[in-house]
């Protein structure tokens, strides 16, 4: 135990320590509180699936479209320093598209399905290049310029289908809002993983990262160095709203309706906690996809506890506060460079010991 | 007077670290009242940690600190001030948008509420006092640099300060207003004020200082009285090397102006910042801009570049015809431009080495075919080695290098481009005497390889060194050039003030 959390200490995580930390604190607490919290059954859901439940798969499960919208809310924050407050708002823009699609035709078929989809993709991608526009384009700050889409996106969302909340039904929608026969992993899990694997081959396979860190942290030299600083940005919106399309579907599949005013609501906040929960600078540069994505666990997760506890719904807010005050304040520079000091003197004083030895 | 010698300041067995490095190590330091003192040492010899321990900045991490022989314990700007320990930094931290009395006590103010009138006063009393050509109600951003620095130092000199830190004061004014500076500091100096100077230029130190205490890699070497230690012998300690290679450069060789192929030109090129003006250069040649501050010297070059946006003018490239209106469109024709301000415009700070190297290269390779991890370490180690950058790892963020290193990384980083014409534009600015040498013979050496170099300082000799020909500019027009026998400082200041010579060679 003390030979771990020394190498997690030394510059092993770096950036992740905190959201890692924060992730086992969670887990030590329930553990001592009630090692049951942990139990993974098997049971067999409506359609006679053997699934897998518990409060763990559900965390994992609940939080599968905030992890969506953190990856994409890490890649604006990076690039532009400022955060998208209207990724409630073009979810449910973007759901809304979805079950229009959906509805225009007769049957639901996978086809219907992938090209519903793919409309919520495209117009998702729209509304995010009219934010990136604002931003990169007019040097707007991001949260000004969010605030618009924020405001009228649900309003626009409403006008999609008439005013109406339209349910939608078919075996393919149920296999991706909660299980795929035969596979006892909740569908929106694993397509959390899918769109991490695309974000590391994305990054693998172009210079986004190195780009869009450069243009964070300096946008005036990254000019100088031929990067089209404007484009990045603008990028960074647009595959966000990549995110959003995703995050907006998962959420429609689950319900199997629309509705425009509770799909997704006050994500937003969350999703820019997770980010921040992530270890990743609100004011753009470095960033980590994998921090954003272990912080939505840890606010799920920590949800999830207060619920196990019975803390009623008005109040879990007040007690989510309380933790994440805490952990922004343990991922603060003035501690983490307090705690860096301590940590040094430590071994400096383990050095002289070391040296008399070897003489 | 015995008063005279007593210390008012001491530091002792000053140790700091940073992540990998020991940045202080031991270091003794001691200033006299009514002394002025220079600290001197290459970049990353521990200059400026020392004076950020002293002021407050970084915490040492070891030692001691007498003011007037009494311990203090320096945690904050704020416990140095009270202290009587002042600092003005090389960039101006004031606010420009207010006005200069205001500047000279802001956040000094007693209760909550600000006395306009008894400021006003006692900020005409003051700039009278130490002879500032500036009116308190005036805006502090409409003065010239010199008088926001001098404010600077007086709004230090208001807070009854005993120990004022010049960091590097000198390194953006004119000699004319660096004069003006050396009176007030010996003013200051006769009122019992002790002042630690910190400058490059090594002149300065002989003009004012009595003493000067040098670092090399954060440890003391020595203090000496300045009249004892000649200026040959201080850069030997500051670098710790012997002479010769000081010797080998000080003999100008001679610079072959024969004529290539031109490889650049450009007719009537203007941008938002630079007249129209015509330019050409030649492969393996090394030309320079010369002119003082705000003459367009850089405003041209970034024309060039694409800098700023470019609004006319036909560019040629190898004889072809070619379009340059962004970096990227001069980085594809060969050319690169590491540009003036390195913190701002050059580099990426939290970024490592090696992304820092890398960054423009990968930029030309494309977005989609990033550059692979094992080749950037390759690239990254290798650079390393031959510029002699020293860092802790190729993975340190840039940033916690020192000025000259991570001017180093930058020239690494066009370096990697292979260009065929570079554009540095004060490359040497704020970096040690070693560094400064190194970077020579590079131009040099790049110029032997056949590549275009334009290179740009505000030291006459350093141009003269490296430069076969000199483009002379003022008021932002070309005012002349200047090639073999002309290439003297007689015949350079004689363009720039615009006599004779200028009107011969007029373009």
């Amino acid at each position: 135990m003390k030979k771990k959390s020394k190498s997690i200490f030394q510059g092993g995580l770096g950036q992740l320590t905190i959201p890692v930390i924060a992730i086992a604190l969670l887990v030590l607490f329930n553990l001592i509180r009630d090692p049951s919290f942990f139990s993974i059954g098997i049971t067999h859901n409506n359609d006679g699936n053997a699934v897998l439940a518990g409060n763990l798969i559900s965390i994992v499960n609940s939080a599968s479209e905030l992890a969506v919208l953190a990856m994409g809310m890490t890649l604006v924050t990076a690039a532009c320093g400022g955060q998208d407050i209207s990724v409630g708002a073009a979810a449910a823009i973007a759901g809304s598209t979805f079950v229009k699609v959906l509805k225009s035709g007769g049957s639901i078929s996978g086809l219907t399905v992938l090209a519903a989809f793919l409309m919520a993709c495209v117009v998702a991608m729209l509304f995010g290049t009219f934010n990136g526009t604002l931003v990169a384009v007019f040097k707007i700050q991001p949260m000004i310029a969010t605030l618009i889409l924020y405001t009228c996106g649900r309003s626009i969302a409403y006008w999609i289908n008439g005013g109406a909340t339209p349910t939608v039904s078919s075996p393919i929608l149920t296999g991706i809002g909660s299980f795929i026969p035969g596979i006892p992993i909740p569908t929106p899990v694993i397509i959390v993983v899918v769109v991490a694997v695309i974000f590391r081959l994305v990054f693998h396979f172009t210079s986004l990262e190195l780009f869009t860190q450069s243009v964070g942290i300096n946008g005036s030299a990254a000019r100088l160095n031929g990067i089209n600083v404007t484009g990045i940005k603008l990028l960074s919106f647009i595959i966000l709203g990549l995110c959003v399309a995703v995050a907006g579907c998962i959420g429609v599949c689950r319900l199997g309706l629309i509705n425009h005013e509770t799909l997704l609501l006050d994500v937003e906040m969350d999703t820019i906690l997770a980010v921040a929960i992530g270890g990743n600078s609100l004011g753009g540069g470095k960033f980590r996809i994998s921090g954003s994505i272990i912080g939505a666990y840890v606010i799920q997760m920590l949800t999830i506890t207060l619920y196990a506890m019975k803390v009623s719904s008005t109040d879990v807010k007040a007690y989510k506060a309380i933790v994440i005050i805490i952990l922004v304040v343990i991922g603060s520079p003035v501690v983490k460079s307090r705690f860096e000091k301590m940590m040094r003197q430590r071994q400096e004083r383990k050095v002289p010991v070391t040296a008399k030895g070897a003489k | 007077m015995a008063m005279q010698e007593s210390n008012l300041l001491e530091m002792r067995h000053i140790n700091k670290f940073f992540p990998g490095v020991k940045a202080l190590s031991n270091v003794d330091f001691t200033l006299r009242k009514g002394e002025i003192h220079a600290l001197m040492g290459e970049n990353g010899a521990g200059k400026s940690t020392l004076i950020k321990v002293l002021t407050g900045v970084y915490q040492s991490d070891g030692g001691e600190i007498t003011v007037d022989g009494k311990n203090v314990a320096i945690r904050s700007p704020q416990d140095a001030q009270n202290n009587g320990i002042s600092t003005v930094y090389q960039e101006i931290t004031l606010c420009p948008n207010l006005t200069v009395a205001e500047n000279m006590f802001i956040g000094r103010e007693r209760g909550p509420f600000v006395r306009q009138k008894d400021y006003k006063k006692r900020a005409a009393e003051l700039l009278g006092e130490l002879g500032i050509p500036a009116r308190g109600t005036q805006q502090l951003g409409d003065c010239s640099l010199a008088v926001q620095q001098m404010v600077a130092i007086a709004r230090a000199v208001d807070m009854k300060c005993r120990v004022l830190v010049l960091d590097e004061p000198t390194s953006s004014l004119d000699d004319k207003e660096v004069n003006v500076l050396f009176n007030l500091m010996r003013d200051l100096k006769s009122r019992g004020v002790g002042i630690i100077f910190v400058t490059h230029f090594l002149e300065q130190v002989y003009a004012v200082c009595d003493r000067i205490t040098v670092l090399r890699n954060g440890e003391l070497v020595g203090e000496y009285l300045t009249e004892e230690l000649p200026q040959v012998k201080l850069v030997a300690k500051m670098i710790g090397k012997d002479l010769e290679e000081l010797k080998s450069l000080g003999e100008v060789e001679e610079k072959k102006s024969d004529i290539k192929e031109i490889f650049y030109e450009a007719k009537d090129l203007s941008s938002s910042e630079a007249r129209p003006f015509d330019f050409n250069i030649h492969k393996g040649e090394v030309n320079g801009f010369t002119g003082l501050l705000g003459s367009g010297r850089s405003e041209s070059v970034r024309a060039v570049f694409g800098a700023d946006k470019v609004t006319g003018g036909q560019v040629q490239v190898n004889g072809k015809n070619v379009r340059i209106t962004k970096p990227i469109d001069a980085m594809k024709n060969g050319i690169g431009y590491l540009a003036e301000d390195r913190k701002r415009d050059g580099i990426i700070a939290d970024l490592s080495v090696r992304e820092n190297i890398i960054l423009a290269a990968q930029v030309m390779k494309g977005f989609f075919r990033p550059i692979s991890r094992s080749e950037a370490e390759a690239f990254a180690d290798e650079y390393i080695k031959v510029l002699n950058i020293k860092t802790a790892s190729r993975e340190t963020p840039v940033g916690s290098l020192s000025g000259g290193n991570q001017q180093k990384v930058i020239l690494a980083r066009w370096l990697l481009t292979h260009p065929n014409y570079l554009i540095l534009d004060e490359p040497t600015r704020g970096i040690d005497v070693g560094t400064k040498l190194e970077i020579q013979k590079l131009v040099l050496k790049l110029a032997e390889d056949g590549v275009a170099v334009t290179f740009i300082s505000s030291e006459i000799e350093e141009m003269l060194r490296t430069c076969s020909r000199l483009i002379v500019m003022r008021d932002r027009n070309i005012v002349g050039e200047l090639t073999g026998a002309d290439l003297n400082e007689a015949q350079i200041m004689k363009t720039i003030a615009g006599g004779e010579a200028a009107n011969e060679k007029e373009v």
